[in-house]
């Protein structure tokens, strides 16, 4: 398999011994360099699924979508955010500007330093704590303050009920997240998000096979409450135009609507990426015990692995968003605090009474 | 030199959040600095390496704490904490400061007593292992926290029924 660390090991050497650089500017210049990637990565991205989303749309609905710009219309997405990027930032009257322009900064800095988290490659790591996960669940919850905070600061009543409708929801779903990622640790008994992949590696070693039962009640609940967390499917109350005036974004135009929109769409490649990285391997190829097989499958690259199963993942959610009417913010309370949060306690204890007594693969 | 650089940032956005947290008159705008603040000694804790405690902070008071206080802030009627004038008083100011003054004398003292600062200095930065920390959690040994761990698992067992049965209460006056 490819490491990575080949890659990032000669560049700190062509930094500090062919240049001459000391610790400070080499660490400063790698850091800075990592952080240009990491933000070009999540445009790129951002735009390749935002991209998928209308086309796939488009065909649940026995339509083409988009198709006028370039050719089967690849270049729409660039129009769009062309059009974001130029349109006029207002503010609403006697609202409070400051934490108006502050809030889709928290929103964007949560998706961020939790796409930083993704495992890319065999050695391509970003942010590799030894708490991995738990920082990975802790950074993702300063979205909340974010989303509450808009609609606060817009001056907007509805804003103000839809932001607090959003803030209950990511509350109550980041509960059956956090569960979920802690009955995968127990299995493998590191939260290093490096570490967790490293378990992985080998025929039929994926935590998914590995744990069968609770891990895959583990990976469909992780996905349902992943599918609420990213504020899609038919948990998107915040989407819902015609019904309730949009949400806490409504008075947002230009970039700070382009922030939540941004956010909204690697929020989804960031949870299938969780979900990937957990139950599905990460970048560990699939290998099922046969060497020629196993050869084979090793010799592709690691990211290949990783976006392959990611965009799976994504699909899936698309095709669950696409299928499912919206629910009620009733109902969407319903669901998690009765139905997935006992399911993910029982799930949980049943996980450890299988790690116990050693009943895994 | 690097370490340094980062604790004179983090230094100053811990106290300029921290005075205009007690200096803003918008409640909400007093919240996000508090929220900052609580970023700020968060960053302190990465810088020391001891990773488990600044993801514990940024989770529970970043993304618990705050929040929390922030429905409170939402659930009380507006028009009581709008236009809250409160008054300084001498009496009060000095006495305030004769606390403070206190507690400022307290940490010194027990920092130079201690040496802590020396002997943090000697210490090398190591990331705490994840294994030690939950081991020392629910361990009994010496240096072992169980108890404490219990004990406040029943306090907050306590704290959530007792949250239920006042939320309940009301309900049933209607």
């Amino acid at each position: 398999m490819f490491d990575f660390s080949n890659v990032t090991i000669w560049f700190d050497a062509l930094l500090r011994q062919t240049l001459g650089l000391g610790d400070f500017w080499s660490i400063l210049i790698e850091c800075i360099l990592v952080g240009v990637l990491i933000l070009a990565g999540y445009a790129i991205l951002a735009i390749c699924l935002i991209f998928m989303e209308r086309k796939v749309c488009a065909y649940f609905q026995c339509r083409l979508g988009p198709m006028r710009v370039g050719p089967w219309g690849i270049f729409q997405v660039f129009a769009d955010v062309l059009k974001m990027l130029i349109k006029e930032i207002f503010t609403v009257d006697k609202a409070d500007k400051l934490l108006y322009f502050v809030a889709p900064f928290l929103v964007i800095i949560a998706s961020v330093g939790t796409f930083s988290f993704l495992p890319w490659n065999n050695g391509a790591e970003v942010l590799n704590f030894n708490v991995g996960v738990f920082l990975l669940t802790a950074v993702s919850s300063i979205g909340v303050v974010g989303i509450f905070l808009a609609g606060w600061a817009s001056n907007n009543k509805y804003s103000v009920v839809s932001a607090m409708r959003g803030a209950v929801q990511l509350i109550s779903y980041e509960m059956s997240l956090g569960l979920c990622l802690i009955t995968a640790v127990i299995l493998t008994g590191t939260m290093q998000v490096s570490g967790i992949v490293e378990a992985q590696v080998g025929p039929w070693n994926w935590l998914i096979f590995k744990g069968h039962v609770p891990a895959i009640i583990a990976f469909l609940v992780f996905l349902v409450a992943g599918n609420a967390e990213a504020n899609r499917g038919p948990f998107d109350l915040a989407e819902a135009e015609s019904e309730l005036t949009a949400g806490y974004h409504t008075e947002y135009s230009g970039m700070g609507f382009g922030f939540y929109y941004l956010a909204e769409y690697l929020n989804l490649f960031v949870v299938s990426g969780i979900a990937t990285t957990v139950f599905l391997g990460g970048w560990a190829p699939v290998n099922i015990g046969i060497e020629g097989f196993d050869g084979i499958m090793n010799l592709i690259p690691g990211i290949v692995w990783f976006l392959g199963k990611t965009f799976a993942v994504v699909w899936l959610l698309m095709w669950v968003r696409w299928t499912f009417p919206r629910l009620r913010i009733d109902q969407i309370l319903k669901l998690e605090w009765k139905y997935l949060m006992p399911l993910c306690l029982i799930n949980l204890v049943l996980m450890t009474i299988i790690v116990a007594f050693g009943w895994h693969f | 030199m690097a370490n340094i650089i980062m604790f004179g940032i983090l230094a100053v956005v811990i106290l300029g959040s921290a005075v205009m947290c007690v200096a803003t008159k918008r409640i909400m705008r007093a919240a996000t600095f508090l929220l900052f603040v609580l970023f700020g000694v968060a960053g302190l804790y990465f810088i020391l390496d001891y990773t488990f405690l600044g993801a514990a902070q940024l989770s529970i008071y970043a993304g618990g704490i705050t929040m929390m206080y922030i429905f409170a802030i939402q659930l009380v009627n507006r028009r009581t904490l709008q236009g809250l004038v409160e008054h300084v008083k001498g009496s009060r100011a000095i006495g305030a400061a004769l606390v403070t003054l206190a507690g400022f004398l307290t940490v010194t003292i027990v920092l130079l007593k201690n040496e802590f600062l020396f002997r943090a200095c000697e210490v090398a930065d190591e990331e705490v292992s994840m294994n030690v920390i939950g081991e020392a959690l629910v361990g009994s040994e010496k240096y072992q926290y169980v108890l404490p761990f219990e004990f406040i698992s029943v306090f907050l067992l306590a704290c959530i029924i007792g949250g239920i049965v006042v939320a309940r209460k009301e309900k049933e006056d209607k």
